[in-house]
């Protein structure tokens, strides 16, 4: 929610250019989250409740250790339990940090049409402004993951930062901090990829998971969040993490083509309705009290016949 | 109504606010809406001008321009589905009243086929129209249409956080349908006021004191005239 020493690199809702786009050789940060050693314990959770002076909700018990179903406005960190029964029927905890995936190319800040109420700086982090929502709600429906929440007292909408107040003073996130089995890194994305690689190569050598992998989906651009799971080819397994995330295309139709189609066409409508005018004119009508006339005219405009006069009456007399 | 009277030619009202539908008043002027008429075509027409100049704002950053007389994106956001409500009821109201005069014909479809002539005002060539022609009757199918779909689609964008993950795809067909029903109507809307206030002189008039000229009467809406004419004199 700090902007002041961060360069915006996208705007929502924005007509003009983008003031920090191409100004700053910052690179991308990025939050890698090793599900494989999570243990679930919520540390991260309490973290982000503290760091971000977030109000307490009622917990919903849904039959695991699950504290709610999904996050909420004031609960930007949740912990989604899954019991999974692998091919030789024995069971296992799949368990994912849900949060803000910060995407490359956000659907939130694309479907946003406020201007400047979501943004994403240099360094990657989506943001939102909340002074400058408007609570449409349509970057929920812009986002794959299901992450921006709505608050009904302030209308507005809230989601993780990803504690920009922090890495923009140098410092890693809440959640990071709090990890105690260390499955929560923290920095440059090109540092967590490579890291992430490494972790998904020994688990596939060593640990028994071939199908181990890192989850950074291109259909948004890679994201800001990255996952080690244990089986790439099951993503919805964890909660449903969606295997091929992308912004939905009736989001981008309607950004894109209905725009612009809408646009041409309301212009091309005035302009079109502007000719006729000066091409046609009014419809004439004789006995318009505008076009009477109390006494004929003196001579016909040459090359015209002369104007049918309209008979005597008082059809043109307005009523009183 | 005690004031009416009859001169044997046509019915006079004594009192322009008596006057009924399809009355001719003492100076020849037919009335062609009663004021109830009036009233919600302009509850209709303001609730549109308010949802059609907030919904620009909100539609494209471009025209953000235009939200600086309605207070801003928040409070237009805020009362923009408020103000769809007020047109859904009175788009209602005007289809419980009209509907009944909007079916096809067959002088609407010949009136239809010589469109041609109308638009290059050559309004003597064109077949006789009813009470509404064609283009009005296209018009009115046309906004009941989209304000079926406007009504719907805003509903679901209005309140989103009540649309559960499940049925996301409500929101998706929302996002989608809002803007293109919407555009349908602006361009309905470009041509309405084309017609009424630029190009049929006295069309306007009509839908602010509720009658028109016998001219303009014969002039478009020629069988309307004729009802008129007939049923007055049969009096």
């Amino acid at each position: 929610m700090s902007q002041a020493t961060l360069r915006i690199q996208k705007i929502s809702a924005h007509s003009g250019s983008v003031p920090g786009e191409g100004t700053q050789r910052e690179e991308t940060v990025c939050k890698l989250i090793d599900t494989t050693t999570c243990i679930g314990c919520k540390a991260c959770e309490v973290a982000c409740m503290e760091w971000n002076d977030l109000p307490f909700g009622e917990t919903v018990f849904g039959n695991t250790y699950q504290t709610m179903p999904e996050t909420r406005w004031n609960y930007w960190n949740l912990i989604l339990f899954n019991e999974h029964e692998r091919e030789d029927g024995s069971l296992m905890w799949l368990m994912r940090k849900n949060q803000c995936m910060h995407c490359a190319e956000p659907g939130c800040l694309e479907a946003c049409p406020a201007d400047g109420a979501i943004v994403q700086y240099t360094n990657g982090i989506v943001d939102f402004q909340q002074d400058k929502c408007i609570g449409c709600g349509y970057c929920i429906t812009g986002c794959p993951f299901n992450i921006p929440k709505f608050n009904a007292e302030t209308k507005r909408v809230y989601k993780c930062t990803l504690c920009t107040d922090r890495v923009s003073e140098g410092l890693e996130p809440a959640c990071i901090k709090s990890c105690p089995t260390g499955c929560l890194h923290f920095g440059t994305k090109d540092d967590m990829r490579e890291l992430a690689n490494a972790r998904a190569k020994q688990l596939q050598e060593h640990s028994n998971f071939p199908h181990a992998g890192v989850y950074d989906p291109p259909g948004v651009g890679g994201t800001g969040v990255m996952y080690i799971l244990h089986d790439m080819t099951n993503t919805e397994a964890y909660g449903g993490l969606p295997s091929d995330p992308h912004i939905p295309w009736s989001v981008k139709l309607w950004k894109h083509p209905l725009k612009w189609l809408g646009n041409v066409a309301m212009v091309g409508g005035l302009i079109g309705l502007f000719v006729h005018y000066i091409r046609f004119g009014p419809k004439e009508d004789p006995d318009h009290p505008e076009e009477k006339q109390t006494e004929p005219p003196v001579a016909p405009p040459a090359g015209r016949p002369p104007v049918a006069l309209p008979p005597e009456g008082n059809a043109g007399e307005r009523f009183q | 109504m005690s004031d009416r009277v009859s001169d044997g030619m046509n019915e006079r009202v004594d009192n322009r606010a008596d006057a009924q539908v399809d009355d001719i008043l003492p100076n020849g002027q037919i009335v062609r809406y009663s004021f109830r008429e009036r009233l919600m075509h302009w509850i209709n027409g303001f609730a549109y001008l308010y949802l059609m100049f907030t919904g620009l704002g909100i539609w494209s950053p471009w025209l953000l321009w235009i939200l600086v007389v309605f207070g801003g994106l928040q409070i237009s956001r805020m009362l923009h589905p408020w103000v769809g409500l007020v047109f859904a009821m009175s788009l209602t109201w005007m289809f419980i009243s009209w509907a009944g005069q909007m079916h096809t014909t067959e002088a609407d479809k010949k009136w239809w086929d010589a469109m041609d002539h109308y638009v290059r005002n050559d309004d003597e060539e064109m077949p006789p129209a009813g009470r509404y022609n064609m283009g009005q009757k296209l018009l009115f199918w046309g906004f009941v249409f989209c304000g079926v779909l406007l009504l719907l689609s805003g509903l679901v964008l209005w309140l989103p956080e009540y649309i559960p993950w499940n049925a996301r795809a409500l929101r998706y067909a929302a996002v989608l349908i809002h803007p293109s029903a919407a555009l349908l109507t602006i361009g309905l809307f470009m041509i309405h006021i084309y017609m009424s206030v630029f190009a049929e002189r006295g069309a306007f008039n009509s839908m602010i004191r509720g009658d028109v000229s016998q001219s303009f009467a014969k002039r478009y809406h020629r069988l309307w005239w004729e009802r008129v004419v007939g049923s007055v004199s049969r009096r």
